[in-house]
């Protein structure tokens, strides 16, 4: 019998930098709330933050609101509050929850938060997004500006999806300076662009470094403390000097040989969003089996910057043209996302492939028993298929997850017994 | 041809699967392609254009049993993705050469690439129709787009698609909307005549057929409709709304009004009636019909249309079909629909339009208990 894994309750610098700095964002807000100072609610999916930021507008980001709520075990009587008024059971559920929390007199995870000034629908190939700001926008009285992007549906994008979302991108700088009373500054932009390419370039680097084993950090279930800097502080000096702390770090460890549990047995790349409401009970269900995901898609839905793309200051607009229409997951098809994961599976040296399908998110999960045919019969790669959600918790059935869970890697352990 | 011949010969053709009409117009067509088409809407006109045949790819309803298509979507995915996915699985298509999906809902973007990937014999192409219609760019935007599915049909079929040919589909598609316009028209005016059942299986004739012999259907429907005989009955009349996509069974098309509703106004078929008034013929095809899809178009669930609050399109449908209540029938799952519910239930509700809700799966085949729920809907209504 193996000896128990256990998670090495690696709480280092990145993990307290990150909350430190998210808290300050939060109180930032906050204060926005008494002083009036304009602010934006815009997605995270290959979001523009930086156009926001150039504007001295603060961000304010729905989809972190809600999952603060989920991990606080907040998430289902907003939910419920939503289906009061009619959203079905089968409408996504961070949408609920938001919805909830205005439905309930709030905005803001605990923190009181600021109704936005505008309100930055980045559809980025998520189709809920539409719908959620459409109501957001409406319910907060709120001016909304629908950043249309086309979906990668060629190779590359075509020209013309680059005008267009160019032009889009010059119509919404003017709606910032009305909104901002600021001029547009395309240096103060450009400066913003370069600590986003810093902050990136720390992502890939520490990303890269979970290619080595053990990993440093669990892709999947550690990324959480890089996705808030990444996605909601980027353009910040801050989240650039962050990613330059979690490199040192990680690359401390990897010198030492230490990642996140005791024993890093299993490698795994982990596909989809997690269970917010259960997030410690899910990632336990994976360190029993010493399984630490090396690589995972939900840490790229803000931005794919492993494979070399960098804001770029010298080409500002189209650089965050760019980002938008290609470098993201949620503007690739899913049989795009198949070729990511393949990658992580071949350059990660992954065992196997965990796939957490949410019934909220479709864009994720619909189709996902295609992706589990292709990765089983077709590559040959163990895969496993479980169920939830990432923010309704009436969803979660733990005891199934297990059994599972369990299955899977003890079929994986005999297989690697056998080809020992 | 009289109405019951017209409408019986329209059942028949809805009956044969899809890939069986375009082999059937290959016969006659040599060397033709079909292109299929998934809701809400796509320029047929382009296919057409091309010298393709133009279809409606609209699930199987209840014709066939799943027995790939689960294994490859979820639970909580709507039926019509699971169903167009088997009819490939099992070579119902055949003889459909292209397919055309667009940015309806997540759930239709994420098929269309797994169609692409098991089925790589289709051309399949995604078209990301413009959500923002106040941009300065979006008219340049849709005439590039509807251009790159054009060339891709070139590429894949050696067809051509020139400007004048698309001029003249664009006609011929004018036609065709302003005659089912004109049903529309004259079911609001003599919903007697003129059964939903009976409107549904015209239109979705009109997606499996050539264009010009569906525009030969709807001319006779023209003139033999308004002598048929008809007494009016004591229902309700109704908005049926939220059916764009997924097909509702006929079984509860004729439930709602054999439950004492007559069905006014819908969205069935939104994308094949899709212009408000005619696509220009003159200037580029192309501009002109992008720019349409944006400015022409009807409220739609799929599509983002500025700061108009949502229920504004669906309350002048119920006051210009006078109508006295909508009835919801939103496909079990379908996103776009579940979520315009809520704002469309609530403008409703500020102008005291009574509603229900009746959610619907395409192989649903018991409706005692929708019937129960209409016809204690309807009571309530005309004895209150």
């Amino acid at each position: 019998m193996p000896a128990e894994v256990k998670e090495r309750q690696y709480q280092g610098k990145v993990h307290q930098l990150s909350r430190d700095m998210m808290n300050a964002w939060m109180a930032q807000l906050a204060r926005a709330n008494e002083t009036g100072e304009p602010t934006g609610a815009i997605m995270i999916s290959g979001n523009c933050v930086e156009l926001l930021r150039a504007f001295d507008i603060h961000p304010i980001f729905p989809e972190v609101t809600a999952l603060q709520n989920a991990i606080r075990h907040q998430s289902l009587p907003l939910i419920l509050k939503a289906e009061e008024v009619g959203y079905s059971s089968d409408n996504c559920a961070y949408v609920k929850a938001d919805m909830g929390l205005f439905l309930s007199g709030g905005m803001g995870p605990g923190t009181k938060m600021p109704y936005p000034t505008v309100t930055l629908c980045n559809y980025v190939g998520c189709n809920v997004y539409v719908k959620w700001f459409e109501h957001l926008a409406a319910a907060t009285g709120s001016e909304l500006f629908m950043l249309d992007v086309p979906f990668l549906r060629t190779s590359e994008p075509t020209a013309a999806d680059v005008r267009y979302v160019v032009k889009q991108i010059e119509e919404l700088i003017a709606v910032l300076e009305r909104i901002s009373k600021k001029k547009f500054d395309i240096d103060k932009l450009r400066e913003i662009l370069a600590y986003s390419a810093r902050a990136e370039e720390g992502y890939a680097r520490s990303k890269d470094l979970c290619k080595g084993s053990p990993a440093p950090f669990d892709s999947f279930f550690d990324a959480i403390n890089m996705m808030g800097p990444i996605n909601v502080l980027r353009g910040t000096r801050e989240a650039a000097d962050f990613f330059d702390e979690a490199v040192k770090e990680f690359e401390g460890m990897v010198a030492e040989g230490v990642g996140p549990l005791s024993e890093e047995r299993f490698r795994m790349v982990v596909e989809g969003p997690p269970p917010y409401p259960y997030y410690r009970s899910f990632r336990n269900l994976f360190t029993k089996w010493g399984a630490v995901a090396v690589a995972s898609t939900y840490s790229t839905v803000g931005g794919i910057w492993e494979w070399g793309f960098r804001h770029d200051p010298a080409r500002p607009l189209e650089s965050i043209a760019e980002q938008m229409l290609t470098e993201n997951l949620t503007n690739r098809s899913i049989v795009a996302r198949y070729g990511q994961i393949k990658r992580y599976v071949e350059e990660w040296k992954a065992d196997c492939l965990v796939i957490h399908s949410i019934k909220s998110c479709r864009l994720f999960s619909a189709g996902q028993g295609d992706m589990r045919e292709y990765f089983t019969k077709e590559l040959g790669v163990p895969t496993l298929l479980v169920e939830s959600d990432l923010e309704d918790p009436r969803y979660y059935a733990e005891a199934q997850l297990r059994n599972r869970i369990d299955a899977f890697f003890e079929s994986l352990e005999h297989k690697k017994l056998v080809a020992a | 041809m009289k109405v019951e011949q017209t409408i019986e010969r329209c059942r028949e053709l809805i009956a044969e699967p899809l890939g069986a009409i375009a082999e059937r117009w290959k016969e006659s067509h040599p060397g033709g392609r079909a292109v299929a088409c998934f809701p809400v809407w796509s320029p047929a006109e382009v296919i057409h254009a091309g010298g393709m045949l133009p279809l409606g790819l609209l699930g199987a309803g209840a014709t066939v049993e799943l027995t790939h298509a689960d294994s490859r979507f979820q639970s909580f995915v709507c039926s019509i993705a699971k169903s167009s996915l088997e009819l490939g699985f099992q070579g119902l298509l055949k003889g459909v050469d292209g397919l055309v999906f667009s940015n309806i809902c997540d759930v239709a973007r994420n098929l269309s690439s797994i169609y692409k990937r098991n089925f790589p014999h289709f051309h399949v192409d995604y078209l990301h129709l413009a959500q923002n219609s106040t941009s300065g760019g979006v008219a340049d935007y849709m005439a590039d787009e509807l251009r790159r599915l054009a060339r891709g049909f070139e590429e894949a079929f050696g067809v051509r698609v020139t400007e004048p040919s698309l001029a003249k589909s664009i006609e011929l598609y004018n036609a065709i909307r302003a005659r089912i316009r004109g049903l529309y028209a004259f079911r609001i005016a003599e919903p007697q005549k003129l059964s939903t059942v009976e409107l549904y299986q015209i239109l979705r004739a009109a997606t499996q057929a050539p264009p010009e012999e569906a525009l030969s259907r709807l001319d006779d429907l023209a003139a033999e409709l308004p002598a048929r005989e008809g007494r009016p009955k004591d229902r309700i009349r109704v908005v049926v709304e939220g059916a764009f996509c997924e097909q509702p069974p006929l079984g509860l098309l004729e439930v709602l009004e054999e439950a004492g509703c007559y069905i006014v106004e819908d969205d069935l078929f939104l994308g094949w009636r899709w212009f408000t008034s005619d696509v220009p013929a003159d200037g580029d095809p192309f501009r002109a019909l992008g720019q349409s899809y944006v400015d022409r178009a009807v409220p739609s669930c799929t599509r983002h249309e500025g700061r108009e609050p949502r229920a504004k399109g669906l309350i002048e449908k119920v006051r210009r079909s006078r109508a006295d209540a909508v009835i919801f029938t939103p496909p079990k799952f379908c996103e776009p629909a579940l979520f315009d519910f809520v704002p469309m239930r609530q403008g409703l509700e500020r102008e005291g339009i009574p509603h229900l809700l009746v959610e619907f799966e395409e192989k649903m085949w018991t409706f005692e208990r929708t019937r129960n729920e209409i016809e204690t809907f309807v009571e309530s209504m005309l004895f209150d």
